[in-house]
């Protein structure tokens, strides 16, 4: 399954919900606000290093450009809306608000 | 393919309709079927043709008539709708008044099926 | 006969304070008739929705949680709640208006793999 989270950490629970359901090797794609949750420099960094372990981590990079953030966290897979198209070809999805 | 796609918030006020437009967009691109979008919660307001944005806007509610003029079934949920003062004489082109048995008829026939919004 | 459409609900959201909980059970109710394999699940706030001696009347607002006990009158038997979200906000199975089957993160992980659809309310 693929997850995905459109808000930001910083704001609401939804990564962490995710992250607490979302089953060993599943991905998890950042879009809109969820994009902050993958950006390197913040308190969450260290987490998301870990969380990169279990999870491939996406954002989508239409959406970090638009909020002129663009240094993912090292490990973190930058697709464009042709990517997502194309891990949503592959997984069922769930998303998280 | 077979994409369903579900929007649950209304335009302007969210990104969510915005990004479900993009990922119709392209996956149409690719060669993909859109079983169908279903308009939910105040998803529903996207219908309206009253629709009025600054020019410099983009105009949300044109783009997805666009796309219901290529054959894609844009749903508008009708107890949503009823609520939020949406009915058949303010319905854009291209969108559709249903019932949630639409939804579930897209679920079943979908490939994939997925959520923005919330 | 086509194999049923595994579709899961998942309820994250408290009632009241935004409509997606209502609605998304009036979603609930009309799936329930179409002979699909549907399962309710209470995590995060959601678990708010089915909390015992609501008392709406003051606000004006419609009391929904009552119809959570009708669910199974429409084919839907299939009740399940975090139980972390339960215990994090102070709440057992004696607090609820239903008595869903209390499931592990693991468990909800595992279940959620199996479904074909995932609709977040």
């Amino acid at each position: 399954m693929l997850h995905l989270v459109n808000k930001s950490p910083f704001y609401t629970d939804s990564l962490n919900s995710c992250l607490k359901f979302a089953a060993k090797g599943t991905p998890v794609l950042l879009i809109e606000d969820g994009v902050y949750g993958a950006m390197s420099g913040t308190s969450l960094e260290p987490k998301m290093t870990e969380v990169m372990k279990d999870h491939p981590v996406y954002v989508l990079k239409e959406d970090v450009m638009a909020r002129g953030i663009a240094n993912p966290i090292q490990g973190v897979k930058e697709i464009d809306y042709t990517g997502f198209v194309e891990l949503a070809e592959q997984h069922r999805t769930c998303t998280w608000s | 393919m077979k994409f369903g796609i579900l929007v649950q918030e209304g335009p302007y006020h969210h990104q969510s309709s915005d990004s479900a437009y993009q990922f119709v967009k392209a996956a149409m691109d690719k060669g993909h079927e859109i079983v169908g979008v279903f308009f939910y919660h105040d998803g529903v307001i996207n219908s309206t043709k009253l629709t009025d944005p600054q020019q410099d806007d983009r105009h949300i509610q044109k783009r997805w008539s666009e796309i219901g003029e290529k054959g894609v079934d844009l749903v508008v949920c009708i107890a949503a709708a009823k609520r939020r003062g949406i009915n058949d004489d303010v319905l854009a082109p291209g969108f559709r008044i249903s019932g949630l048995g639409q939804l579930t008829e897209m679920a079943i026939k979908a490939d994939k099926f997925i959520t923005f919004g919330a | 006969m086509s194999e049923p459409t595994k579709i899961m609900f998942m309820m994250r959201k408290a009632p009241y304070g935004t409509i997606y909980s209502f609605e998304g059970l009036e979603a609930v109710l009309i799936m329930g008739a179409y002979e699909q394999d549907i399962s309710l699940l209470f995590v995060d706030d959601g678990v708010y929705s089915i909390k015992k001696g609501m008392d709406t009347s003051a606000l004006g607002i419609k009391d929904f949680s009552p119809t959570f006990r009708v669910l199974d009158g429409y084919d839907i038997e299939k009740l399940y709640i975090d139980k972390e979200s339960m215990e994090t906000r102070g709440l057992t199975l004696d607090d609820f208006v239903v008595e869903p089957e209390v499931l592990d993160k693991d468990q909800i992980a595992k279940l959620m793999e199996e479904q074909d659809v995932v609709f977040p309310f």
